[in-house]
């Protein structure tokens, strides 16, 4: 059973099933395989199955909505009134948000059902979803492999059809790398065009919520409802929402496509720049124009990246100190007791080593060595991109160095967990947005090809990747789960 | 940079985190790998480069000074882990 979000909404609307028929369609396959998988946290099947009963009647009065019916996954970093919200932590085991997040307000407002709350990295810090306090989520395509992180369950529920389409959110690859290790689709827009409000903060100057789903159509019409300026959000733009679907079409010849010589070099399994090789043969058939072009800082990013997000988390995390809300520790003997014995029963132990690497950094005698360098740096990173953008009209590049990798490979060494992170983080540093697109298989296990658009430029990016699938149908392959 | 056992501990001071004897060794270690990734910054010379605190140099917003939310105080405290008359409740501060 796998069905696009084009053909759900088409299906309600010629009646050819019910919203309450289709969301007890994917109930009953998160009941088969969640078990296997671990997608989710929180599956709330009561809520959805009324949701979609109230969808069922705005639909039979001839009201519906962009998306009345249509039931979806949200990662568990988007607060959800009412609904538990942990963002994979121990420390937000019993918290029941007690409001929603912008973007599930919207979805809510558009009538999409909601069929739970998607596993993940412990707020959203690792990149194989092995960080979580609820156990490790499985890649539908092997299952002794990870889905990627942190949004791995929204990407594993999507391969396996547990779910049509899901959010996610994306601090440095956290939606790009899961949808290329699991074989879909994931765009994460431009930082400041969907809004933060009610989502789990992170690295404030890096987090972006977008869509995961099968195709870039799909992506596009759920980034609809997700995008748009928010007073509540402070970094919001208040910069009109153009129509996503309606560029879908248009021809691509003569468009210019930049290969970043950086993300071709040293590093890159051969397996994956064979399938991007074959991925960039089929936009020369599509007339694209292909152009060499550099990127010299990229090299940077990792460390920038893994000095600024810490700081910014080391600053957001403060606010778990067990007095309001989430873990408090048993019996403490006084106030400072109650702060460090409640934070480190709550937090995991990357969530921790971020946390003490950030304090690090902005401490008294290093901040100028670490944070100031390298929110200097950070500009040379945005100065190689807009240089790369006179030259052309989109990047394209691999998400990841390697397919899925073992579960367990690159636990104890956490440095080279975030080697993984190489082509993804710039893009966020930058704050421009970018998808990934299942582009082929090596090895039996999915590729993602990742395309890079200049600020605000969605409507291309989705464009682009559209126009490759109608050529091809990697996006339409799905994993036999045994 | 190498860090000490004795500043993994000032820094878990510093974050609020207690840290027991037998984690030290290995976050010293971790910490110091990280660390040794983030001296690549070293190598490039920023003396001109203003700092980038945002994507687009956005600066914060500003808004009229009304009141735009309304009083949810019990429904916040219903998720507290121990509340009195209204007050989250913590050890003793002042002797």
């Amino acid at each position: 059973m796998t069905h696009s979000i084009k053909q759900i909404q088409h299906g309600l609307a010629q009646k050819k099933f019910s919203s309450v028929e289709i969301t007890q369609q994917y109930l009953d396959q998160i009941e088969l395989h969640n078990k296997t998988l671990n997608c989710f946290i929180t599956v709330t099947g009561e809520l959805a199955l009324r949701q979609a009963k109230a969808a069922d009647g705005v639909i039979a009065r001839g009201e519906a909505k962009a998306l009345t019916g249509v039931p979806l996954a949200h990662k568990d970093i988007f607060c959800t009134d009412g609904v538990k919200t942990s963002c994979a932590s121990k420390m937000l085991d019993n918290f029941i948000a007690p409001y929603d997040a912008t973007i599930i307000e919207k979805f809510k407002h558009d009538g999409a059902v909601m069929l739970g709350k998607t596993n993940m990295d412990e707020f959203a810090m690792g990149s194989s979803n092995e960080n979580s306090y609820y156990g490790a989520v499985s890649n539908p395509w092997d299952l002794e492999r990870v889905p990627g992180g942190s949004s791995g369950g929204s990407a594993a529920a999507v391969a396996a059809s547990l779910a049509p389409a899901a959010t996610g959110t994306d601090t440095g690859g956290s939606i790009r790398q899961p949808a290329a290790l699991c074989g879909i689709s994931g765009i994460k827009p431009t930082y400041g065009r969907v809004s933060r409000y009610g989502m789990i903060a992170f690295g404030s100057s890096l987090d972006q919520g977008g869509p995961l789903a099968r195709s870039a159509e799909d992506c596009a019409v759920l980034l609809q409802t997700m995008a748009g300026f928010d007073p509540r959000d402070s970094t919001s733009i208040d910069r009109p929402v153009p129509d996503y679907c309606e560029r879908l079409d248009e021809d691509i010849s003569g468009l210019k496509i930049g290969l970043p010589a950086e993300y071709f070099a040293e590093g890159l399994d051969a397996g994956v720049a064979k399938v991007i090789e074959s991925a960039i043969d089929e936009y020369r058939k599509l007339g694209a124009e292909i152009v060499d072009i550099q990127l010299p800082n990229s090299k940077l990013s990792i460390p920038v990246y893994y000095i600024v997000a810490t700081a910014e988390c080391s600053s957001n995390l403060s606010r778990f100190d067990g007095v309001r809300f989430g873990h408090r520790c048993d019996n403490p003997v006084d106030l400072e007791d109650l702060y460090r014995r409640s934070r480190d029963e709550g937090f995991g132990d990357e969530v921790k080593r971020r946390i003490m690497i950030g304090t690090y950094a902005l401490s008294a005698g290093y901040y100028d060595a670490y944070y100031l360098k390298a929110q200097q740096l950070r500009r040379l990173i945005k100065q190689d991109y807009e240089k790369a953008f006179n030259q052309v009209d989109i990047i394209l590049c691999p998400v990841t160095p390697e397919v899925a990798f073992k579960q367990g490979a690159k636990t104890d060494d956490p440095v080279s967990m975030y080697l993984q992170d190489i082509y993804t983080l710039a893009l966020n540093l930058a704050g421009l947005p970018g998808m990934s697109i299942p582009a082929g298989f090596s090895q039996g296990l999915p590729v993602g090809m990742q395309l890079i658009g200049n600020y605000f430029n969605e409507p291309g990016l989705l464009n682009v990747a559209h126009q490759f699938q109608q050529a091809t149908d990697w996006h339409m392959k799905t994993p036999e789960i045994t | 940079m190498t860090l000490k056992n004795e500043d993994v501990r000032n820094i878990a001071q510093l974050a609020r985190l207690q840290i027991s004897d037998s984690e030290v060794g290995q976050l010293t270690t971790d910490l110091s790998n990280i660390l040794a990734l983030a001296e690549q910054m070293k190598a490039v010379d920023t003396s001109n480069v203003t700092p980038m605190a945002h994507p687009m140099d956005a600066t914060q917003r500003l808004r009229d000074d009304e009141v735009t939310e309304t009083n949810q105080r019990d429904k916040f405290q219903s998720i507290a882990p121990d509340v009195e008359n209204g007050f989250y409740r913590v050890p003793k501060v002042i002797e």
